[in-house]
């Protein structure tokens, strides 16, 4: 058996880029919405004083985690923001120093046992850097009574088009990437890491295979090119060939799946103490002239980057967090960076809606079954749509319209271009209302 | 920097090149050696009769779309291909009047009036094809020989009535029949093209043309010949695989090819017509959303679905 994928254009044209630090910017806007789950509440007040890695937002709430000041100033107002989403939350507004003052908060945690290392991932405001961006620390925090997590994943695939950070994190920080993985394996007593790669990446492969020769338990796993090679779902059952189920989270399968930039940032905050405060991002597309890797401090607006990499503003008319399938457009080029952005990409206006002889626009369905062929989970988006044109609940339900992770590829192969995967998303919601 | 500028629209933000118009234009090149074929076996007026059923086609699709304030669809390429593959149905005696009206019963009324390309439950060409042999039979038999070049037509009977050809000369299409089904060899190039292209699937041709073989041997009747004779190779390459009216898993594609091959071949060896190409996939077009209903498709970990409404009333309470 095997799980549908589709062959996408990778793009990955800045792979050998080194990753360039992006300098401190004058102002940075932090929103306590980080992440899936709920938002945190400001801690800081207008006029309060922060330094690097103080903590400036928490929650009470179980799917949530500490939000950190990136730099060291002063907070300038703390008000509400519009996130990218269509959700509002508080966001803290910082004037940069320059200084960059560490914290006296920070300091290397001692992780001896599996509380301790939940405690100190809770603490570090790390969450999954993939893009979904699931808070890392309840992965961890399994119930040990009813499950036995006998794999780790490491998700390294990086299926998107563009996007080559997660890449970058493998050629420049593979030490990183081994020790947390031997760190997490001995915490948490696993026997197997999978380490999945696509096979577009064979440096990164053959850098990962030659520094892990000696550890049996981990294994590089030479993963097809094939989009969603990266999801959940998919990874964990190329790499392991088990099926999570419907409704289950990998860890009731034994499984715990990481990305692999996360997994080197939690090496760094045990050696160091240093929350989560920069990620390293991919800006890219073909409004960019420079376009590039770079590490900036969370906060940092897009704008800025995206400047940073000689974008050409005039012409840009979509600017996408994230990759090209699975990303969300921005309606304004000065939101500041948050912790789940592993990609900036601009773009200029559609080449397709150029004229030509040939028809290019919408058509009804012409039920040639691609769509179908090309769902990762066996889903029927052709099918989707019209019992959601007819508002018909009960079959949305019986063909699992809520299994759909949104991943795209129906939309992408749609010969008649129709929006499949928007579709589904609107049945999601349709389904699950009352 | 002006944000009026930005587009915000739901992902995926690219998408693949092959649009309807392409994957129709493929059809048509894979059509286009069948065509040769026919020009060079039946002489000059094969190659206008198809010209001129293409072009009333995308005629009568453009008349509708105006007739019916619709959106200009014949830039998708879909009625040229029905307008080909009607062509090939037809003996290229035929008068072009009567093409005219069979191109009319397959773009207006069996596509049309359904609503257009997707909508429609049989395919138009073949509806055409039943059309003009049950209205005008004398002139839809009046097969020509081929390679006989003179401007008057000598008729014959074709391979399925004589029962005697070589399968050499069926295979390369030195016989009677439709202008485009008698080239076994350019149909099946045609048919490779479509496959390799990832245009059709070969499951529902395969399964057609293996079903005609096998229950030919299966009654005592020489298989190969019921192959080769005859619309089998045009109907399983171009006609069955019709995304609109075929089913949409490939499962439902073996089925549907198996009951085209039964039909074909119970109309042709106890039915009063000698060829049941046609009505064989009509018939399976009709039963075709019945096949989809049987072939879903089980989504990978899915749980039942009773189980998960036992779990939302126990919730409510």
């Amino acid at each position: 058996m095997r799980l549908n994928g589709i062959h996408i254009p990778h793009r990955k044209g800045t792979q050998y880029f080194e990753t360039q630090t992006f300098p401190v910017p004058e102002r940075v806007k932090i929103s306590m919405s980080q992440h899936m789950g709920a938002p945190c509440t400001p801690l800081v007040k207008k006029g309060d004083t922060v330094k690097v890695g103080q903590k400036i937002g928490e929650s009470e709430a179980f799917m949530s985690c500490p939000v950190h000041s990136s730099v060291s100033g002063e907070v300038v107002d703390v008000s509400d923001m519009l996130l990218a989403n269509g959700k509002t939350c508080k966001a803290v507004e910082i004037a940069c120093d320059g200084q960059q003052t560490m914290s006296e908060e920070i300091e290397p945690p001692v992780v001896t046992d599996k509380q301790s290392l939940v405690k100190a991932v809770r603490e570090s405001g790390c969450c999954g850097l993939g893009g979904a961006g699931f808070p890392t620390h309840i992965k961890l925090n399994y119930d040990e009574s009813k499950v036995d997590i006998d794999s780790l994943v490491i998700n390294a695939a990086e299926c998107e088009p563009y996007i080559t950070s997660d890449f970058r994190e493998m050629m420049e920080n593979t030490q990183d990437i081994i020790e947390g993985i031997k760190t997490l394996c001995k915490i948490l007593e696993i026997e197997n890491v999978y380490i999945g790669i696509e096979d577009n990446k064979p440096q990164a492969i053959e850098k990962l295979t030659k520094q892990t020769e000696n550890e049996d338990s981990i294994h590089v796993v030479k993963l097809k090119s094939s989009y969603p090679q990266g999801a959940e779902k998919v990874i964990a059952f190329s790499t392991t060939g088990r099926i999570i189920k419907e409704g289950n989270l990998p860890s009731d399968h034994g499984i715990i799946v990481m990305n692999v930039s996360t997994v080197a940032f939690i090496n760094r905050y045990i050696k160091t103490g240093v929350p989560l405060i920069s990620r390293r991002l991919t800006i890219d597309g073909d409004a960019v002239n420079k376009p590039c890797n770079v590490k900036a401090l969370i906060g940092t607006s897009v704008k800025d980057l995206l400047e940073f990499a000689e974008t050409d503003f005039d012409k840009a008319q979509k600017i996408i967090a994230g990759g090209p399938m699975m990303g969300m457009c921005l309606y304004d080029a000065d939101t500041p960076l948050s912790k789940t952005n592993n990609a900036f990409l601009a773009f200029k206006e559609k080449t397709y809606a150029k004229k030509s002889l040939l028809y290019k626009g919408q058509t009804n369905c012409i039920r040639c079954g691609r769509c179908i062929g090309a769902c990762p989970l066996g889903l029927m988006p052709t099918e989707l749509e019209k019992a959601y044109d007819r508002r018909d609940k009960d079959a949305l339900n019986k063909m699992k319209i809520n299994l759909c992770m949104n991943c795209g590829s129906c939309s992408f192969v749609c010969p008649a271009r129709r929006n499949l995967a928007e579709k589904n998303q609107l049945a999601k919601g349709f389904a699950f209302s009352k | 920097m002006n944000n009026e500028n930005l587009i915000v629209s739901p992902s995926p933000h690219i998408k693949s090149e092959r649009t309807t118009a392409r994957v129709m234009g493929h059809v048509l090149i894979a059509l286009f050696p069948a065509y040769v074929a026919s020009v060079i076996i039946f002489g000059l007026r094969a190659l206008f009769l198809v010209l001129f059923c293409a072009a009333t086609a995308v005629i009568w699709e453009r008349l509708c779309n105006i007739i019916m304030k619709r959106q200009n669809s014949i830039g998708d390429l879909s009625a040229a291909v029905t307008g080909v593959i009607l062509a090939f149905n037809l003996p290229v005696t035929l008068p072009f009047w009567i093409a005219a009206i069979g191109t009319f019963v397959a773009i207006v009324i069996a596509k049309q009036l359904f609503g257009g390309l997707g909508q429609n439950f049989a395919n138009p060409a073949i509806v055409g094809r039943i059309v003009l042999m049950l209205s005008f039979p004398a002139a839809m038999s009046n097969w020509a020989v081929p390679f006989y070049n003179s401007d008057k037509i000598i008729t014959s009977a074709t391979p399925l009535v004589t029962g005697k050809a070589k399968y050499i000369d069926l295979f390369l299409g030195k016989t009677g029949g439709c202008l485009g089904e008698v080239c076994a060899l350019a149909l099946l190039i045609g048919g490779v093209y479509l496959v390799v292209m990832k245009v059709i699937s070969p499951a529902a041709p395969l399964a057609f043309m293996g079903t005609v073989v096998a229950f030919s041997y299966l009654v005592g009747e020489d298989g190969i010949y019921q192959l080769l004779a005859g619309g089998v190779i045009l109907g399983a390459v171009f006609m069955a695989t019709d995304y609109v009216t075929t089913p949409i898993t490939n499962k439902g594609r073996v089925i549907f090819g198996i009951g085209c091959g039964i039909i074909t071949c119970v109309i042709r060896f106890w039915g009063s017509f000698p060829e049941g190409v046609s009505f064989g996939i009509l018939l399976m077009n009709i039963v075709t959303p019945y096949i989809d209903m049987a072939t879903k498709k089980k989504p990978i970990g899915a749980l039942p679905l009773e189980k998960k409404e036992k779990e939302v009333k126990a919730d409510e309470k």
